[in-house]
């Protein structure tokens, strides 16, 4: 059954056909016609202050759901302002739909006003994009758009629609059936490697499950649960896939990389096998390519082919989806271990100690100061592992990645692989959209917060009661500890005065939330539960914190991860461990 | 670093050029040559591309390649099983005196005129990289005004069709909803 009616209104009943309930946008002239339909849409329109706070939210709401996220934005700089955001969901295989209008077609290519060639653009990290003049093609582009970037390893999906495209008579039908000739993830993985797999766990006596992002992508945790726990190999979870396996468990290690923990990064360059699944051997988990793991064999596992191999040879390559991967590995590796199993327990016993001897930690301020760690600390404390953490990017960031415990899965965002600053507001008000009952915490850092805090403005206004904590040391702190590092602390341009400009209590007044201020160590649990206590308005509090506290452990960018330091100048003593 | 022919088979929609070419470029893959032209099915598209494969395994350009939606197959023609050819037109400086001479190599590499003048002439010719090399050699001593010359084209030996082979028409039902969970 077909009906008449504008591309526009065939764009919005698309899109509800494609079952969104909400979308993150602000509109413009080339969108314009798109907008009237909004106006009756039964999806929840969340009008946005800026378009990059649009994407971002789209991201947050896909991470905490496991939904496509959709934003929508005009033509020029509303598009090109999607383009951090796009990028970002590109590096973090996050599933989102990106509307954009588009000049109309006769006006294409002639440098119209609020021209931007948005398909061009963006073609480097978008999943797929399309650019519609024909009204006609509008179901079919939206409809394979939430397919690609749904399915497979997820990603962003541009859609660019021409005004002109929008506003003709078109007959809507939304298709049954798509055809992509080009486009089959594989979600099967290959019996055979999966009985190679199960035959390398069985012989390892030093095994490490090395757990990414995909894990969380595909909801894999029951089955890494099961798997892990029948291997009872040491577990390290990267920045992408904190909460996929709880913080708690006896078997884990805590995050590899360039901030990891000691036992993690040294179970990986100490072990025999890596069981990597849904990572992607970035180099901020593996320092030095030619110094990783170097005695390792490695088993693959990933939906996207094109990662297998990438960095780091795969002994046993899986391409398939991870929860249908592990779920195969599970009866294989029993059937392995029937035969025989290594013995795991003085690797066991080894790792362990190691965690013992290096836990994560920090030291208080000589001057009595409030510690940055400590404040993230109690956040976490207070508010539990059913809350959402949302970082920006920088210090905060890893001491959120570092001090917060995970439980579950889903409950931590950050920009990983793109590193967006200003990445927290945006994608934790997506984030409590699509988890109106969860606790959201953005942790952000005073510069991040200063380039996305207008969207408190949009949570103000949409009844999203987030939280705020800007950890502020009145820096650029990440920069500043390397400049600290590797500039002889010559401070060049990482001085952001935001103890005194701006006042963070009055810019979040002035924004339609409770702003609040918190410098001494002893007001810190009764600030954070006032916080926690406010349901009804989004709260920014800043708390003001020690510059000079440094992100430690780390391994320098282009070193080994044989250099770890666990302080300034300091390794660990590697003398007194049998490894 | 090894040289490899690869044919792929895209659809043919706007952009597609530009999504594979973009890919070499930002993943710095080396292209030897890109040649681009429809098939005997109007939706499909063939590009044949030489890479040269240097820090890059051909296995992670072909992954990669594979990942763009509107790449349909890749396949490695190896030399032995493919016929391969190039289009060469030269134009050089040719007099009555040394006519004769031009038309013994033409001859040698059944090259033939197009184009002609009283002090030029233009020659086109067909096939692979190494004959067109050496005809290039031959007629260097006429003076080589100008030349073009498109990229490798690539086809496989035998009866069989490589879009036959891997066009398959496999649909996906939309379900009722974008937000079915593809992937469990």
């Amino acid at each position: 059954m077909s009906k008449k009616m504008s591309g526009a209104s065939s764009l919005v009943q698309s899109l509800e056909s494609a079952g969104v309930d909400v979308m993150f946008g602000l509109p413009g002239g080339a969108i314009l016609p798109a907008y009237d339909p909004i106006f009756d849409s039964k999806i929840r329109h969340i009008l946005v202050r800026h378009e990059q706070g649009a994407g971002h939210a789209a991201t947050g709401y896909a991470q905490v759901t496991g939904r496509v996220g959709v934003c929508i934005a005009t033509s020029g700089p509303g598009a090109t302002n999607l383009v951090t955001p796009l990028a970002d969901a590109a590096m973090d295989s996050v599933p989102m739909v990106a509307i954009t209008g588009q000049v109309p077609s006769v006006a294409i290519g002639t440098d119209a006003f609020q021209e931007a060639d948005i398909r061009g653009i963006t073609m480097p990290f978008t999943k797929h994009n399309y650019l519609i003049t024909d009204p006609k093609d509008i179901p079919r582009a939206i409809a394979e758009a939430f397919y690609i970037a749904g399915s497979g390893r997820p990603g962003p999906v541009l859609v660019d629609i021409a005004k002109d495209a929008l506003q003709k008579e078109t007959d809507f039908v939304y298709p049954k059936e798509l055809s992509l000739p080009g486009y089959h993830p594989q979600l099967e993985p290959e019996n055979q490697y999966i009985k190679d797999a199960a035959a390398l766990i069985a012989q390892s006596s030093k095994p490490v499950f090395y757990v990414g992002g995909g894990v969380i992508k595909s909801n894999a945790s029951k089955e890494l649960m099961q798997l892990a726990e029948l291997v009872g190999a040491p577990v390290v979870t990267t920045l992408m896939a904190l909460g996929s396996f709880p913080d708690s468990h006896p078997q884990h290690l805590g995050m590899p990389g360039m901030h990891g923990t000691v036992a993690a990064v040294t179970s990986l360059q100490k072990a025999d096998l890596l069981i990597t699944l849904g990572a992607r051997f970035d180099d901020r988990v593996t320092g030095k390519l030619s110094t990783f793991a170097v005695n390792a064999k490695v088993i693959h596992a990933d939906i996207d082919p094109a990662e297998i191999g990438k960095n780091r040879f795969a002994d046993v390559p899986i391409v398939g989806d991870l929860k249908r991967t592990i779920a195969a590995l599970i009866p294989a590796v029993k059937a392995e271990f029937a035969k025989n199993k290594a013995d795991l327990t003085p690797w066991i016993a080894s790792m362990n100690k190691l965690r013992a001897t290096y836990p994560l930690g920090y030291e208080l301020p000589k001057d009595g100061s409030l510690s940055p760690q400590y404040v993230i600390e109690r956040i976490s404390a207070l508010t539990g592992p059913e809350g959402i953490y949302v970082a920006g990017v920088g210090q905060h960031q890893m001491w959120a990645s570092q001090f917060v415990k995970y439980e579950n899965p889903r409950t931590w965002l950050n920009s990983g692989g793109l590193g967006t600053m200003g990445y927290a507001v945006p994608a934790a008000m997506g984030a409590k959209v699509g988890a109106p009952d969860a606790t959201v915490w953005a942790i952000d850092g005073d510069g991040c917060f200063q380039m996305t805090n207008q969207e408190l403005v949009t949570c103000a206004l949409n009844n999203i009661p987030i939280k705020v904590a800007i950890i502020n040391n009145e820096s650029l702190g990440m920069v500043r500890q390397w400049q600290t590092l590797f500039y002889e602390g010559r401070y060049s341009n990482t001085s952001l005065d935001s103890k005194r400009v701006p006042d963070f209590v009055k810019l979040a007044e002035a924004m339609g939330c409770v702003g609040l201020s918190c410098e001494r160590p002893e007001d810190v649990d009764a600030i954070i539960k006032q916080a926690n206590a406010i349901n009804d308005q989004p709260v920014v509090v800043d708390f003001r914190v020690f510059r000079d506290a440094m992100v430690w452990p780390m391994v320098a960018a282009g070193t080994s991860n044989d250099d770890i330091m666990i302080a300034r100048e300091m390794a660990p003593d590697w003398d007194s461990q049998e490894l | 670093m090894s040289t490899h022919t690869l044919s792929v088979l895209v659809e043919n929609s706007p952009g597609v050029l530009a999504r594979v070419a973009g890919l070499f470029s930002r993943r710095a893959y080396n292209i030897d040559s890109l040649a681009v032209g429809p098939t005997e099915n109007p939706d499909i598209s063939r590009m044949t591309i030489v890479i040269n494969v240097e820090s890059h395994s051909l296995e992670q350009v072909i992954r990669q390649l594979d990942k763009l939606v509107n790449v349909i197959h890749i396949a490695e023609l190896k030399l032995a099983e493919s016929v391969q050819a190039e289009l060469l037109l030269v134009k050089i400086s040719a007099t009555s005196k040394n006519r004769f001479d031009v038309d013994a190599v033409l001859e040698t590499y059944g090259a033939s005129i197009v184009d002609e003048g009283a002090d030029y002439m233009t020659i086109e010719a067909t096939g692979d990289a190494a004959k067109i090399s050496d005809l290039l050699n031959a007629l260097e001593r006429f003076g080589i005004r100008e030349l073009a010359q498109s990229g490798l084209v690539a086809i496989e030996r035998g009866s069989g069709s490589l879009a036959d082979r891997t066009l398959s028409t496999q649909s996906i039902p939309t379900a009722d909803s974008g937000q079915a969970d593809y992937q469990n």
